[in-house]
């Protein structure tokens, strides 16, 4: 067992309660058990969110409910996380009801998905949850039974004596909640979990294949007219005026009016982008009104010029120019390559890498291209909003509500009481749905029409409103010595409007001379997180490079790796190294083996391998490619991940393989490009999304087996998929490809 | 390839050229390109950058056959059925994703085949019975639904209840399907979150019992 000793002020955060009926309501809140072991690398997380309270509902009948504090997006987090409660509080996972919580941060923690932190986060918080609850119940039989409490036992739901008593928990809950909270929780040992590693289906299953309303676009209320937003058709452009008088006739309209989002000077917080502060706004009956209605609208609209933006958050308060003009992709091009002559920002430098590249033997230069990505969820942003003089209801779907509620505090004049932010199951989420600026214009739109209303975006909307993964750059450079040995390793990444570079992964750590630089474009095309920020290019460039410079010094891949790795970690280079050597070629071994890697029975593909670290998860795939149709198609994948433990195997399988689609179908089709300002994608028939002809027909899952607290999946299973795709191709084609997406740049080349 | 399915793909020159030349197997579909009116943007206005334009008309009265309920809805007749499910009769499983046929979140069975609600109108209805996601079955348990959670399909969960009726329209007319044949009934069903291998490992799971 492992002891868990909690903080202080324990007791006056934790408390059991009488539910009404006889149960007994276990609300906890610990300070510091959120703060997970390791450092938190993905987020810098605010003070106030060391705090947790979960809910465990036991009622007199023996109904467990657990409330699931996150939202959730398809990560699994409304089955996962309550699985851990349910295991330390031993109950049978069939009589557990799940809910999901009410948004309130004072009470359930932080309630943010997103940087594939929500299990990692509430792992310890929520096995404490459990334990607290079941030694409660364990003190309430024993003291009815005048026992000791040591010699009471449960089962599943039962407390158990050894003279053949018993009693289900719901018999005990009520004298359980009079009772105070013990100082020492005794944890589980990993060996002795009953439900955590054994998989659980997804708790809104039925649900989902019978059609109920779970999702934001879902929701209803009396008298909900129905809201849609005219943005300007292009970046760059504002709203100069409109005429609504054809619109105003068409019918179902109720109201046509143009707001501000954000006043003059408001202060942004980082999650307060938005792509357009001058709201056209159309409100009706019901939403195929509104889209008629919508075209009939004239607007004129003019160029913004440059504008500023006030930031606050850390490091206090700043004033960001953003640039005016009619951005398209090929100038953008042009002037990344520009910029990547200048000088630019040191990032890291180990040793003496020019020394390195003016006596090296060889040196291999090779420079990576990606695209903005729109995140594409399939169901669009929306948010119902009935917002009066003295108070505020959203409901919807979202990522962070506790990023976005002083936002409407601030702007709706409310104090955060008067608040009440409602999370709707949301359909995907991919990082976009931590940008809140659409819950904020529906709450504006209600205030103004004085009527509960459901901001739609249509798919076009969405995929032309910004919040894009930013366009990026990377010139890698490897030096070899004459007899082929890795001397100096260089990279100096851009983007528009950030760079990708994680200085101090890998393969830094690895290589005696080693630099690492950066620089960045402006831009008023909006860009946000989106599914493992950064690394879903640095996974991709760098994994190539590395393929390539393993085959010039005529190196296996897996053992090229293998080899650096070894150095990272017998001889570390520099300090800061952020990844774990061991762990990094834990998932590589287990991946070569499971795949077979170099064994006899594969020739018939061509293979890729690339692995990568973020998110505090380690991946690696091993993607195998046949011809199909004169067209290169990923038919089989090998993916080994490192997690820690593995709280549903089940569901984390589906969601790594779900990343393994989402990698290969963006690393071969994912791009938007503007032209004058205009996003040239603005549905599926030209944001190709990939389909299932074009999934593998074989995704094996393997984890890394370890008794270690779990880390997230979400995100570090994708980026490596994209690095591995470009090898494979590189096998398949007999060339390589430098710039995302490869499809049209195969097409292109051939 | 067994012509199993009907995709409705609207007539947009692009798309068609696009992806018949990227993805082979469309060859084998049959591909309905349901009408749609297209006017060119009249260029008075800068807005006119959706696909299609429709003049509503005035109000009519149906009385549609929605999952054996005679259902009466008072609307245009350009109305698709999708926003008649969703807005009108508070039918809320039929999913918008893309409002032009590509991806299929829409579908319902219209006499029983896989349609995307997206692209029909509600005049072109009549009495033909038209099942949502909500009709499937009676108590959730159609096959294809136990299925999807035997397999735990689901992700997010959106694409879902379209990617069931795509499912259980082809294993209606094609109980033991290939894989070919599921790419090609399948493919117009998009699924951001990446499901396909369970939903492919599903609708076998169906057609071995
Ligand atoms: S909403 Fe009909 S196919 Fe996408
Ligand atoms: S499960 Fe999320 S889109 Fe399919």
């Amino acid at each position: 067992m492992n002891n868990s000793k909690t903080t202080q002020n324990r007791r006056s955060f934790l408390k059991a309660s009488l539910l009404s009926g006889g149960g007994m309501m276990l609300s906890v809140s610990w300070l510091s058990s959120f703060k997970p072991a390791d450092k938190m690398q993905a987020l810098n997380l605010p003070e106030q969110w060391t705090q947790l309270n979960g809910y465990i509902q036991i009622t007199a009948d023996n109904g467990v409910k657990l409330l699931c504090p996150n939202p959730e997006f398809g990560q699994n987090v409304m089955t996962s996380l309550p699985m851990i409660v349910a295991e330390e509080l031993d109950v049978d996972w069939k009589n557990v009801v799940v809910e999901m919580g009410p948004y309130d941060n004072t009470k359930l923690g932080p309630q943010f998905t997103g940087g594939s932190n929500s299990i990692r986060m509430y792992w310890k918080p929520l096995r404490e949850a459990g334990a607290a609850a079941r030694h409660l119940l364990r003190e309430a039989a024993a003291q009815t039974w005048k026992v000791p409490v040591g010699e009471v036992t449960t089962q599943a739901g039962v407390l158990l004596h050894s003279s053949g008593k018993s009693a289900k928990y719901g018999e005990m809950a009520g004298k359980a909640a009079t009772l105070a909270v013990p100082k020492d929780l005794k944890l589980k040992a990993p060996r002795d979990f009953a439900i955590v590693r054994k998989s659980k289906k997804n708790v809104e299953g039925q649900k989902i294949v019978t059609g109920k309303p779970l999702f934001g676009l879902d929701y209803r209320a009396d008298g909900m007219l129905i809201a849609m937003i005219q943005h300007p058709p292009a970046f760059g452009l504002k709203l100069k005026s409109f005429d609504a008088a054809q619109a105003l006739k068409m019918p179902g309209i109720k109201a046509i009016f143009s707001l501000k989002l954000y006043e003059d000077g408001f202060e942004q917080g980082g999650f307060d982008t938005r792509t357009f502060n001058d709201l056209l706004v159309v409100v009706g009956k019901t939403t195929w009104e509104v889209m008629n209605a919508r075209k009939k609208l004239l607007a004129q609209w003019e160029p913004i010029g440059d504008t500023k933006d006030t930031m606050a958050g850390r490091g206090g308060k700043r004033e960001v120019v953003v640039p005016g003009g009619l951005e398209s992709t090929s100038a953008q091009l042009e002037k990344m390559q520009a910029y990547a002559q200048k000088p630019a920002q040191q990032l890291r430098k180990d040793g003496d890498p020019e020394t390195a590249f003016k006596n090296a033997a060889q040196v291999i230069e090779r420079t990576y291209n990606a695209p903005f990505l729109a995140h594409n969820c399939m169901e669009p942003m929306n948010f119902f909003a009935h917002v009066t003089d003295e108070k505020a209801l959203l409901v919807g779907p979202l990522q962070a509500p506790g990023w976005i509620e002083p936002t409407l505090s601030k702007i709706l004049n409310l104090p955060a009481d008067k608040i009440d932010i409602q999370m709707t199951r949301m359909g995907g989420g991919f990082g976009r749905r931590a940008y809140g600026h659409y819950l904020t214009e529906a709450a504006l739109i209600s205030r103004h029409a004085k009527a509960p209303i459901k901001l739609i975006y249509t798919r076009e909307d969405d995929m032309t409103y910004g919040i894009y993964r930013p366009m990026y750059t990377a010139t890698y450079r490897a030096a070899l010595d004459a007899n082929k040995n890795l001397i100096g390793f260089h990279v100096i990444g851009g983007g528009i409007p950030e760079h990708a570079i994680h200085a101090n992964r890998f393969p830094a750590g690895a290589v005696e001379n080693y630099l690492a630089e950066g620089w960045q474009i402006p831009s008023n095309i909006t860009i946000g997180a989106f599914r493992a920020p950064r690394s879903n290019f640095n996974a991709a460039a760098e994994q190539s490079f590395l393929d390539e410079v393993a085959e010039a010094m005529g190196k296996d891949p897996i053992a090229f790796r293998l080899e650096l790795l070894k150095r990272a970690k017998e001889n570390p280079v520099g300090k800061n190294n952020e990844y774990d050597p061991d762990r990094y070629a834990g998932v590589l071994t287990l991946v070569r083996d499971k795949s077979g890697w170099n064994k006899p029975g594969n020739e018939k593909y061509h293979r890729g391998v690339a692995a990568y670290f973020c998110h505090n998860s380690y991946a690696a795939h091993v993607v195998d490619m046949v011809t199909r149709d004169g067209q290169p198609y990923v038919d089989r994948v090998f993916s080994a991940m490192d997690c820690g433990i593995v709280v549903n195997p089940d569901a984390a399988t589906n969601m790594v393989q779900g990343a393994v689609v989402d990698g290969i179908g963006n690393a071969l089709y994912g791009a938007l490009t503007h032209k004058n300002g205009a996003a040239e994608q603005s549905n599926f028939h030209t944001y190709r999304i990939i389909r299932h002809n074009e999934a593998p027909k074989q995704i094996e899952v393997h984890f890394v087996e370890n008794d270690l607290d779990p880390t997230g999946l979400g995100e570090p299973p994708f980026p490596p998929v994209f690095g591995a795709v470009a090898n494979a191709l590189y096998k398949n084609k007999g060339k390589r490809f430098y710039n995302q997406p490869f499809q049209p740049e195969m097409d292109k080349r051939i | 390839m067994v012509e199993t399915s009907v995709i409705c793909i609207p007539f947009l020159p692009n798309v068609n050229k696009t992806f018949a030349n990227a993805h082979p197997v469309w060859k084998g579909v049959r591909v309905v390109r349901q009408r749609l009116v297209f006017r060119k943007p009249s260029g008075t206005s800068p807005l006119n950058s959706y696909l299609n334009e429709v003049i509503p008309t005035a109000v009519a009265t149906y009385n549609l056959k929605i999952n054996g309920k005679i259902r009466r809805v008072d609307t245009d007749p350009a109305t698709p059925m999708l926003w008649v499910l969703r807005d009108h009769l508070d039918l809320q499983g039929t999913k918008y994703g893309c409002g032009i046929a590509q991806c299929g979140a829409c579908t319902v069975h219209l006499n029983g085949t896989a349609v995307r609600s997206c692209q029909l109108p509600v005049s072109a209805v009549g009495s033909q019975p038209v099942t949502t996601i909500e009709g499937l079955s009676a108590k959730g348990d159609h096959p294809v639904q136990k299925a999807w959670l035997e397999h735990d399909v689901a992700q997010c969960g959106y694409c879902q209840a379209g990617q069931i009726m795509s499912a259980a329209s082809l294993l209606k007319t094609n109980p033991n399907p290939s894989d070919a044949d599921i790419d090609a009934s399948m493919s117009g069903n998009i699924c951001r979150c990446g499901t396909y291998l369970r939903i492919k490992e599903a609708i076998k799971s169906v057609a071995r019992k």
